[in-house]
């Protein structure tokens, strides 16, 4: 037995030598896992708390507690007699609208500049680019006045326009991206078959182009929809707002109507974080891309 | 002109031989778009420019050119100065923070750890919620008779009892300006470590094999290898940050609507609340507003895009 037992430990030693990376990894990995929960729940605790506020029951809401005794569903239904509805299909008109309009204008634009060199191409992803650093914002008075003088106050239109120009460098850059990624022999391919560029645009390229499709979509839509600024300033009735600004009239300067406000939020928020999450690992190729070509 | 391709460059020059009008392919391809900027994004800067230099009634009829009284009245507004002053703390602490915090969050995140998937989506809600909707949460969550904060404030002892001056976070410019900043920079940090993780993912991992068999530390390989490799990243993200939060308007508009006053406007809230009444003054504050978006723009082209031969 003893005789065995120096070349059994041997044996285990050399075991517990090839162990020993596999077992110091565990605690390192663990405390980065515990601590990057830690910060991801973090982050969810305010919109969390939307949900619970807005779960609340009436006469709970300003309790001093973080849960209250039973959710209630009341303000969910309550919300759609205060003409929340038409807030609702305004935005996603004015989100649909806009992701159309971005994907007519840009799907061309990115196409060409990714296949073909011509005179005034980096003037144009130039411009392009400067225009996604530009916000609305900065020059709100301009668009205000410049809507007025359309006469276009009120109108979907005119906020399909904006939010559509101000998104569209974000789906000209994913595209050149993935369209520069297809090799054009496939497209010759199919011009030798007679096809057109548009018929080959059509049918090879965006097919394979397609997960840079679908986040210039996703990421346009949840744009606009998030959208706030200009929908305050080119809208000035409760009938032709959407869903930001209603819920920003929640506010009143002496009283805020919080369940509304809360049962809206939810509403308007939390099928854009489950959208985004699917776009998630694409979306800062397509805000940096411009600028490290 | 970037790298032709041989077979790219012959198309060129056919085409340059013949003027035809396939000269205008091009435009049907990007005129579109070009238009679409010129009317959304090149001509409300015109107009901008101009109404800065009208005399408008408030309710908006044009009574002549106003030379640079609107820039005058601007400046003669007692609040400017300390607007000025906070808009300049406002960008510089909420970036600097950001992009510290950023840089820690994006190392730990780039760790290999079961359900870093699931952590790294919830990072992004803030990012993909309206910000709008997040200030309103955090206006609800500071309310100094029930907000959630200061009942854990009181509950962990830090706050006694509620709708004193201490609760009353929002009521004091002073504190109302800091919980605006940590919100601004709560929103902030998913769009950072994102794109910092990006430039992590982007360094080859053959150079960190390289400095382990030279018997490198873990901080020195941080900075003579991570650094200076993500530092092209860390500008991107740095200027983009410094050009949202500038425009940033939701955060101050929920949360205090810039008040009491003007105490804890910027220069871009300030913008908006002129607009109500003055419109020429506020067109005078957009202007130089946006002469500081183009200032922005030309660092981010320079140290971008021309900072590397040319565009492509």
């Amino acid at each position: 037995m003893s005789t065995v037992l120096p070349a059994a430990q041997a044996g285990f030693a050399h075991l517990h030598e090839h162990k020993k990376p596999r077992r110091a990894l565990p605690t390192r990995t663990l405390i980065f896992a515990g601590l990057a929960y830690l910060v991801a729940a973090f982050f969810l605790l305010p919109y969390i708390e939307m949900v619970i506020s807005a779960l609340r029951p009436q006469n709970q809401l300003l309790d001093r507690n973080y849960l209250p005794s039973h959710f209630d569903w009341y303000n969910f239904i309550d919300i759609w007699s205060t003409g929340f509805g038409n807030n609702l299909r305004i935005s996603l008109e004015v989100a649909g609208g806009a992701t159309v309009l971005v994907l007519l204008v840009a799907v061309p634009a990115a196409y060409y500049t990714a296949r073909q060199r011509f005179r005034g191409r980096n003037a144009f992803l130039l411009l392009v680019l400067v225009t996604q650093m530009f916000q609305p914002t900065a020059m709100l008075v301009g668009l205000y006045r410049e809507f007025l003088s359309f006469n276009m106050l009120d109108s979907v239109m005119a906020l399909i326009l904006v939010n559509a120009g101000f998104n569209m460098a974000f789906a000209v850059w994913i595209l050149n991206a993935y369209v520069s990624a297809i090799p054009a022999e496939l497209e010759e391919a199919a011009f030798i078959d007679g096809s057109s560029r548009i018929g080959a645009l059509f049918r090879i390229t965006l097919p394979l182009a397609l997960p840079g499709v679908v986040t210039a979509l996703i990421f346009t839509f949840i744009s606009a929809w998030n959208e706030f600024i200009v929908a305050l300033t080119l809208t000035t009735s409760p009938q032709t707002e959407p869903l930001t600004v209603t819920l920003n009239s929640y506010i009143g300067q002496y009283q805020v109507d919080w369940s509304h406000l809360f049962a809206g939020s939810v509403i308007a928020t939390i099928p854009v974080i489950i959208l985004f999450s699917l776009i998630e690992g694409k979306v800062v190729g397509g805000l940096t891309a411009g600028s490290i070509k | 002109m970037g790298v032709l391709t041989a077979e790219q460059s012959v198309t060129t020059r056919v085409r340059r031989k013949a003027w035809s009008p396939a000269k205008l392919a091009p435009l049907l391809w990007v005129g579109p778009a070009m238009l679409l900027i010129a009317v959304v994004v090149l001509w409300p800067v015109v107009i901008m420019i101009r109404t800065a230099f009208q005399h408008i009634s408030p309710d908006g009829f044009i009574l002549g050119s106003a030379g640079w009284k609107n820039f005058v009245y601007l400046w003669q507004e007692p609040d400017l100065p300390g607007i000025l002053i906070r808009t300049v703390i406002w960008v510089v602490s909420i970036v600097a923070c950001t992009m510290l915090i950023s840089l820690v969050l994006s190392q730990l995140f780039n760790q290999k750890f079961p359900g870093r998937r699931a952590a790294r989506w919830a990072l992004i809600a803030p990012w993909a919620a309206s910000v709008m909707m997040t200030s309103i949460v955090f206006r609800w969550a500071l309310d100094a008779n029930n907000g959630v904060i200061n009942v854990f404030l009181n509950d962990i002892g830090v706050l006694h009892g509620y709708n004193n001056n201490a609760s009353d976070w929002l009521g004091r410019p002073g504190s109302a300006f800091t919980w605006m900043i940590i919100v601004a920079i709560f929103v902030s940090i998913p769009f950072s470590t994102y794109a910092l993780l990006a430039g992590l993912q982007g360094i080859p991992s053959d150079i960190y094999e390289a400095a382990k068999v030279d018997g490198a530390s873990p901080w020195r390989t941080y900075r003579s290898i991570t650094l200076p490799l993500l530092r092209p990243a860390f500008i991107v993200a740095l200027l983009i940050n410094v050009m949202n939060v500038f425009n940033s308007f939701p955060i101050i508009w929920e949360m205090t609507r810039g008040g009491p006053g003007h105490r804890t406007s910027t220069t871009t809230t300030f913008m908006y609340q002129l607009k109500q009444s003055y419109i020429g003054e506020s067109a005078a504050m957009s202007v130089v507003n946006f002469g500081m978006v183009v200032i922005i723009v030309l660092i981010y082209l320079r140290v971008t895009v021309w900072g590397k031969d040319e565009a492509s």
